[in-house]
């Protein structure tokens, strides 16, 4: 051992990473890995990719510190697979991956599904199609979180908008998963992933419990407990033995593995809404978008907020020219609120609904072609909905919003 | 019913979706009675992939992952990283296991981790119905190889002696005793032990790449082609060598290592 690794095994050894409640400066990525460590998650299989690649090395430090295991896997479907494997022994697993990792990865998320398999899934979002832009951010995934793995299932799918929520919706992954024994995704995309925020972490370590029988369509226990488990992608009955070629059986299986996650919509969806108690028109938004969506809010209500104040007077230049206009404009005749939706998927219809029941036009910016409106146009059919596509890698500034706001509803309105 | 059958095989998924005259029945009984030879029902669980040998496991009275094609090394791998304390025995044949599994056997070998693979190679895609197979010999006919087959086939066992397997072996269904030997050993040894079982697919292969139909005559055929390999015994000309090729009991296994290097640097597991 020379002197060096000798020296930072001696500093390791004198302040091992302890787990206080405090608040800190992370970024994305890290406080995902984090939250992932807070949540119980002893099993971490990857491979590095943009934007995801922090995750992975922190968790290749952290999970051994934390007495868990870490692999770094040959391929992403490798680590999906991996973590699935982990599962089953009876460890928490998470594996992290972005863009073409994650399709890589969409048949073991298919296979999860119908062995109900608690696995938590990060796809930091970059652009695409392809390699597409590796270092730039997108909201392009959010069908395929949905849909990408082939045949019919149901998953529960989280979308952070802060370090901080990067941090909670991984514990809320955790929980989530193993309540519903079902894959779960965290889709974040570069602008979360790479963001520094502050941050309140949670003391120590949390144990989530399985619960085993209330939302289980084919209940099988973990490895080593001499229940002769048989885990089986085919579709299979509570023994684990396959029943693929008896149709009544089969369609029965499989309703009931999207019945498990569909019918319980009101226990899983989770939105927030921003002056929407007087509303016209809403910003429904996901992701990191919902920033400058809440930014557009503001100003367009003309609400005082520090946090849109730049210190620096370098920046603070910058900013003033760029809301100078704004500022002057009189916004007063557009009352605009924001849905901010937490899970994506399944759809929060419901919720969806009632938050945006007196508005009369939905406006949806995303980061990609305009998908997730057309869900939106699908559940809100009495309104005018709008979607606001942005490709390149670029997030919306609260100008833009503002400005596509004015010209669908008027300025003399 | 034969005692060790009773003990380890769940009689109400009977019958085995088995072809007639399929080697897989051999397999499986040899590895029951490895596995009760060493006395480990409780700590042992299987893996398999996707094929008619990944089936083998799914009738054994034991935890049993039947997973996806060709990826069943990488879930054995979460499997064992989670509970380092058991051992897990993997069913694959060549196909899931050389051709679209190849980057994890690489990979897994190369680890060195504690892993059992039993690899059936029938030289063909049995269950899609007889196509060629990346073992399958040059020169055989099948379905998707109808003027004979032009690749030069792949062993697996010297790809993962060169990849740093510790434990190697290689059998046929003619060989039944020596194999539940060789799955034995490789339970027992630490370390990633490949074990190949050269096997029949009189339905989907037959005449087109073992010039036989009848089963007991493909059998026939294994023992005759065959030669047994001892530490520094010499080739023999356009035969097979069947035997333990590689039994390195000082290889250190990739757990073992990681323990090590934690250890080296300092740190301690919360």
């Amino acid at each position: 051992m020379d002197k060096r690794t000798s020296e930072s095994a001696k500093s390791l050894k004198k302040n091992p990473p302890k787990p206080a409640k405090k608040e800190e400066v992370l970024q994305g990525n890290e406080a995902c890995a984090k939250g992932a460590l807070y949540a119980g998650c002893r099993f971490f299989a990857g491979y590095p990719i943009t934007p995801s690649t922090e995750i992975i090395e922190m968790m290749s430090s952290e999970m051994q510190k934390c007495g868990g295991a870490f692999i770094q896997m040959e391929d992403e479907i490798g680590s999906a697979c991996a973590i699935i494997g982990a599962r089953w022994g009876g460890k928490k697993a998470m594996t992290a991956t972005s863009g073409p990792g994650y399709t890589l990865m969409q048949e073991a998320i298919g296979f999860a599904a119908v062995t109900e398999t608690p696995i938590v899934i990060v796809n930091v979002q970059r652009g695409g199609p392809s390699t597409g832009q590796p270092t730039m951010s997108s909201q392009q995934d959010i069908y395929q979180a949905r849909y990408g793995s082939h045949g019919d299932y149901e998953i529960i799918v989280l979308s952070p908008s802060s370090v901080q929520e990067m941090y909670d919706f991984t514990v809320r992954a955790f929980e989530l998963s193993e309540q519903f024994r079902t894959p779960v995704i965290l889709l974040a995309d570069e602008v979360i992933g790479h963001m520094r925020e502050k941050v309140v972490l949670e003391d120590g370590s949390r144990n989530i419990k399985s619960v085993k029988q209330k939302y289980v369509v084919s209940p099988q226990a973990d490895f080593f407990q001499g229940e002769n488990t048989l885990v089986e992608g085919q579709l299979h009955d509570s023994m684990g033995r396959r029943i693929g070629h008896v149709p009544s059986k089969s369609g029965e299986f499989v309703n009931n593995i999207n019945k498990k996650i569909r019918d319980h919509v009101d226990v899983i969806a989770d939105i927030r809404t921003y002056f929407m108690d007087d509303a016209d028109v809403a910003i429904v938004a996901y992701g990191s978008v919902v920033r400058p969506a809440i930014n557009a809010v503001k100003l367009a209500r003309k609400v005082e907020d520090d946090r849109l104040r730049p210190k620096l007077r370098i920046f603070r230049d910058i900013f003033r020219k760029g809301v100078q206009e704004t500022i002057n404009t009189d916004y007063s005749h557009l009352k605009v609120g924001l849905v901010k939706i937490n899970t994506v998927w399944p759809f929060p219809e419901e919720l969806l609904r009632e938050a945006t029941r007196d508005v009369h036009t939905v406006i949806v910016p995303e980061m990609n072609v305009g998908k997730y409106s057309r869900e939106v146009e699908r559940v809100l059919k009495d309104k005018t909905v709008i979607p606001m596509s942005k490709c390149g890698g670029d997030i919306h500034t609260p100008q833009e919003i503002l400005d596509e706001i004015l010209r669908e509803v008027g300025v003399d309105e | 019913m034969n005692k060790l059958y009773e003990k380890y095989i769940k009689t109400d998924s009977l019958p085995t979706l088995f072809c007639p005259g399929c080697g897989n029945g051999i397999i499986q009984f040899a590895a029951i009675n490895a596995i009760d030879k060493l006395g480990i029902k409780d700590d042992i669980a299987c893996v398999s992939g996707i094929g008619c040998s990944s089936w083998i496991p799914c009738y054994y009275k034991l935890d049993v992952m039947h997973t996806m094609h060709g990826r069943a090394l990488a879930f054995a791998e979460g499997l064992k990283l989670a509970r380092p304390d058991k051992k897990i025995l993997v069913f694959t044949g060549d196909g899931d296991c050389l051709a679209i599994g190849g980057n994890h056997l690489m990979h897994a070998a190369a680890r060195n981790i504690d892993l059992t693979v039993v690899m059936a190679n029938n030289y063909i895609y049995g269950m899609t119905g007889g196509q060629k197979s990346p073992s399958t010999p040059k020169g055989s006919v099948t379905k998707t190889s109808p003027f004979g087959s032009i690749d030069e086939p792949i062993d697996g066992c010297r790809l993962v002696m060169a990849l740093g397997a510790s434990y190697v072996a290689r059998w046929t269904t003619a060989h039944p005793v020596q194999l539940a030997g060789s799955i034995a050993e490789g339970i027992e040894h630490r370390g990633f032990s490949f074990i190949e079982v050269q096997t029949q697919c009189p339905v989907q292969a037959g005449k087109g790449v073992y010039g036989e139909k009848d089963p007991a005559a493909i059998m026939q055929k294994y023992k005759e082609r065959t030669y047994l390999y001892r530490e520094g015994s010499e080739p023999v000309e356009g035969k097979i060598p069947v035997g333990v090729f590689r039994h390195d009991k000082n290889a250190l296994e990739y757990i073992e290592r990681v323990e090590a290097k934690l250890k080296e640097q300092g740190i301690e597991r919360g």
